[in-house]
């Protein structure tokens, strides 16, 4: 019996596996449901990257729409999101909300200043517990919340220019001509 | 019309492969040396048309024979030749032609070298070979074809990615190969001895080198792969704990278990299961990592290609080839515990807790890199484990390897003396604290570098006292064999490798700046002045170049070019300038204009000063040396196979 163990084990693998390969033929790992959709963004109270001192919490946010961005500096694919972000920013119609995910406050920084800030606004998840609020599957994510704080469309992975024109914008337009 | 002749080739390949892989297993079975004798000669012919199909593949990057769509993918008319060549193994379908290529280059090797094992045994090893080869070359033809035509034509090509234009990323891949698929040959010498029953202690003999050098290749890729890393991608970081790294530390974990464990069995007979098993092991992680990287189960992070059919095609390989040997294993491994037994304080308890140590090590990176598809099984959402899970806890399974290691050598077999260890004890501890002290003053007492420096000089010091051992008490020739050499200098690479990690972790300074041409900035002892960025071309890339003179304490250093490029295509690629030197390492990476239009004016700069930074891959190349100084003992080279045989009977007998 002992001898069967690391074959045994090997099978349970396999299973995993080929749940995995099944899985991806099921889902677009990139537009994964997320049960938050037109549900209320989970309350939060974060301080700034900037200035840790500072808390900013969901009621501040309300009122005016905003894109939460979840990214790290440890993250690869963020820096491929990253350009697109930086040259959609100012266009995209409502605030960019920068949200750094269990990062090291220093690297986050280091991060930003070679790649460049398109946020109007950071906030720092350094233990990630707030991520888990929000169903954060991993960096880049990203969240559109409306004004008055319910979460419109949320995308995971990074943002391509593609997305950014077929699926983003379309989103952003649809919910400012619902709530402006 | 050519590569038509190279797919011919593959199919023809496959034939032989399946010829080799079946018909000296009947002959093994019911002792026909006619259909034994098939192995070698349907080996090579194997080889023969892979190799052929590959130089089709490398002509017609060459020629620029955009008809063939791989071709048209990953290289165009710009791109210079020494890349088109790299460009063969760009993609998936080209890399895995070289897998099957290094594949048969070993299985080549072997049968030349497997001429004096006895012949039921030697046709057995290059069976397995072959099948392995079988599962691969139906993978290509099935489901990966490089020669797939393209029509209409295009007049030119895509680009090769831009991150794979470099000259440490064309020669990674093959040697990177050259490791994963040299664990083949341990694995076919255990199912071999599964399937014979023949007596470990000869066959694992025979497999050490090889596994020593795969070993090496292994370390090699890995050490090239990582420099290219910190060369490339302009961060200045060497290891990143993703998905495809990952795929190349796990079987080299396990390899490095499988050395010590190779040694212990075949000097002494003992842990022979353990053995078999992580031969196993380090050819299932090989295979388990091309799956990994292939398949696109973890396509979020990093993909190679992900065609479902792939994927199950590769499982199913995987499936056939682990299941089945470790269902050989349940059935055939030995049921007795052999070879001589050990007390709690010998050498190989030092060895054996070494071994769980690498093993748990692989089973904690096996886990973090499939936690997102765990999470997804359990439903729990796709939950990733960073840097943060492999940083804690790698190091806390290494620690009692390095406290280990002194003493590994001086213990003797079977039973040590307590005696030794403790004077040893006594030694290296006061040498690591009288380092660490001195060292303290050094580094403004940060306790990461301090740390390195004790943990080094642990380890470095044990060595010493044991090569100092042997030149005292062993007479002149028979001081250092190969084998204790290369053992000796891959546990002081460790050291080296210590001090380049903790080290360059702790003590870099990294600076952010903006500056204008003409200003300057202070880091380390070293002043960085930017003189201003200009545009330059290159064969099939325009940049902007900035310079960088660098002085210390008003006398020159060096003049450093960081590069921003854009490729033909439009990807943009940053070339980090690095001044390397041995105590440290000056690196400038280029950001942006702070003036989007005015390239002349002020730029953002990444600056870096990394003490000890070419230490980690000092120390790599050191354990790679051992690797292969260790494979190219005199004892390892066949004598006469009956020879050997009588030689381990003796030893039993005597045991």
């Amino acid at each position: 019996m002992n001898r069967l163990l690391p074959f045994i084990a090997f099978m349970l693998l396999v299973a995993l596996f080929g749940f995995g390969i099944w899985w991806n033929t099921q889902h677009d790992q990139n537009a994964i449901p997320s049960p938050l959709l037109n549900k209320p963004a989970p309350a939060f109270n974060l301080p700034k990257l900037y200035e840790p001192t500072q808390m900013v919490s969901k009621a501040d946010l309300l009122g005016k729409p905003y894109l939460l961005n979840v990214f790290a500096s440890w993250c690869i694919e963020c820096g491929v999101e990253h350009p697109v972000l930086e040259a959609a920013g100012p266009s995209l119609g409502v605030r960019l909300v920068g949200y750094n995910y269990k990062d090291a406050p220093a690297d986050a920084k280091r991060w930003l200043g070679e790649h460049g800030n398109p946020y109007d606004l950071l906030v720092a998840d350094e233990p990630g517990h707030t991520a888990i609020d929000f169903g954060v599957y991993g960096a880049p994510e990203s969240f559109l919340i409306d004004a008055k704080g319910v979460i419109r469309y949320k995308h995971i992975g990074p943002i391509t220019p593609e997305v950014l024109a077929k699926e983003l914008k379309p989103a952003i337009a649809a919910m400012l001509k619902e709530t402006p | 019309m050519t590569p038509e002749l190279g797919q011919l080739a593959l199919i023809l390949a496959l034939l032989l492969a399946l010829a080799q892989g079946v018909l000296p297993l009947i002959g093994a079975w019911r002792g026909n040396r006619a259909l034994m004798a098939v192995a070698r000669p349907a080996a090579a012919g194997q080889a023969v048309f892979v190799a052929m199909a590959f130089a089709i593949l490398v002509w017609a990057f060459l020629h620029f024979d955009f008809s063939v769509q791989y071709v048209a993918d990953n290289s165009n008319l710009e791109l210079p030749w020494y890349y088109r060549i790299a460009a063969v193994w760009g993609a998936h379908e080209g890399s895995l032609l070289l897998w099957i290529l290094i594949l048969n280059v070993w299985t080549v090797a072997l049968a030349a070298f497997s001429q004096k094992l006895p012949e039921v045994f030697a046709s057995r090893v290059l069976a397995v070979m072959g099948l392995i080869a079988v599962g691969f070359l139906a993978f290509i033809i099935f489901t990966s074809n490089p020669f797939g035509r393209l029509l209409p034509m295009p007049g030119d090509g895509a680009d090769l990615n831009p991150v794979l234009q470099d000259p440490g990323m064309t020669f990674h891949p093959p040697v990177l190969y050259t490791g994963y698929v040299g664990f083949s040959v341990a694995f076919a010498f255990a199912i071999a001895g599964l399937l014979g029953g023949e007596l470990e202690q000869a066959w694992v003999r025979w497999a050490r080198p090889w596994t020593n050098v795969a070993w090496a290749f292994l370390t090699l890729g890995i050490v090239a792969g990582s420099w290219w890393a910190y060369a490339e991608l302009g961060w200045g970081g060497w290891w990143f704990w993703d998905p495809v790294e990952n795929a190349s530390f796990m079987p080299w974990l396990v390899g490095l278990g499988l050395i010590h464990a190779q040694a212990i069995t075949e000097k002494r007979g003992s842990l022979r299961a353990w053995t078999i098993l992580l031969s196993i092991f380090a050819f299932s992680l090989s295979l388990l990592g091309t799956f990994l990287v292939r398949s696109g189960v973890l396509t979020s992070v990093h993909a190679f290609a992900s065609d479902p059919r792939r994927g199950v095609f590769i499982l199913a390989f995987l499936t056939i080839v682990v299941g089945g040997s470790l269902l050989l294993y349940a059935l055939r491994a030995p049921k007795v515990a052999g070879g001589k037994a050990f007390k709690l304080v010998s050498r190989e308890t030092v060895l054996l807790i070494g071994n769980l140590m690498f093993a748990v090590a692989a089973a904690m990176v096996l886990l973090g890199t499939l936690f997102p598809l765990i999470g997804d099984a359990l439903n729990l959402g796709r939950i990733s484990v960073g840097p943060p899970y492999f940083g804690f806890l790698f190091p806390l399974l290494m620690l009692p390897v390095v406290l280990l290691m002194p003493f590994g050598p001086f213990l003797r077999w079977g039973k040590g003396e307590p005696d030794v260890l403790k004077s040893l004890l006594l030694r290296v501890s006061i040498a690591a604290a009288a380092c660490a002290i001195v060292a303290a003053f050094f580094v403004d007492g940060q306790p990461k570098a301090i740390v390195g420096v004790a943990a080094a000089t642990w380890i470095a010091i044990g060595v010493l006292l044991y090569v100092y051992k042997r030149w005292r008490e062993v007479p002149r020739g028979r001081r250092y064999p190969a084998e204790m050499a290369g053992m000796l200098l891959a546990h002081m690479g460790l050291a080296v490798f210590v001090v380049g990690v903790l080290l360059s972790e702790s003590l870099s300074v990294t600076s952010d700046v903006r500056m204008a041409p003409g200003q300057t900035q202070h880091i380390g002892s070293y002043d960085f002045r930017f003189d201003g960025a200009h545009r330059t071309t290159g064969p099939n890339w325009r940049a902007d170049q900035g310079t960088v003179t660098v002085t210390r304490d008003r006398k020159p250093v060096t003049v450093m070019h960081p590069q921003k490029r854009t490729y033909l295509r439009g990807q943009v690629q940053t070339e980090s300038a690095v001044d390397a030197g041995i105590f440290r390492d000056l690196y400038v990476a280029l950001g942006e204009p702070m003036d989007a239009g005015n390239i002349e004016g002020a730029w953002s700069l990444r600056l870096y000063y990394k003490p000890f930074i070419r230490w980690i891959w000092g120390g790599g190349l050191l354990m790679m040396l051992g690797g292969f100084t260790c494979a190219a003992d005199k004892r390892f080279r066949i004598k006469r196979a009956a020879a050997i045989a009588d030689d381990v009977l003796v030893q039993e007998a005597r045991a």
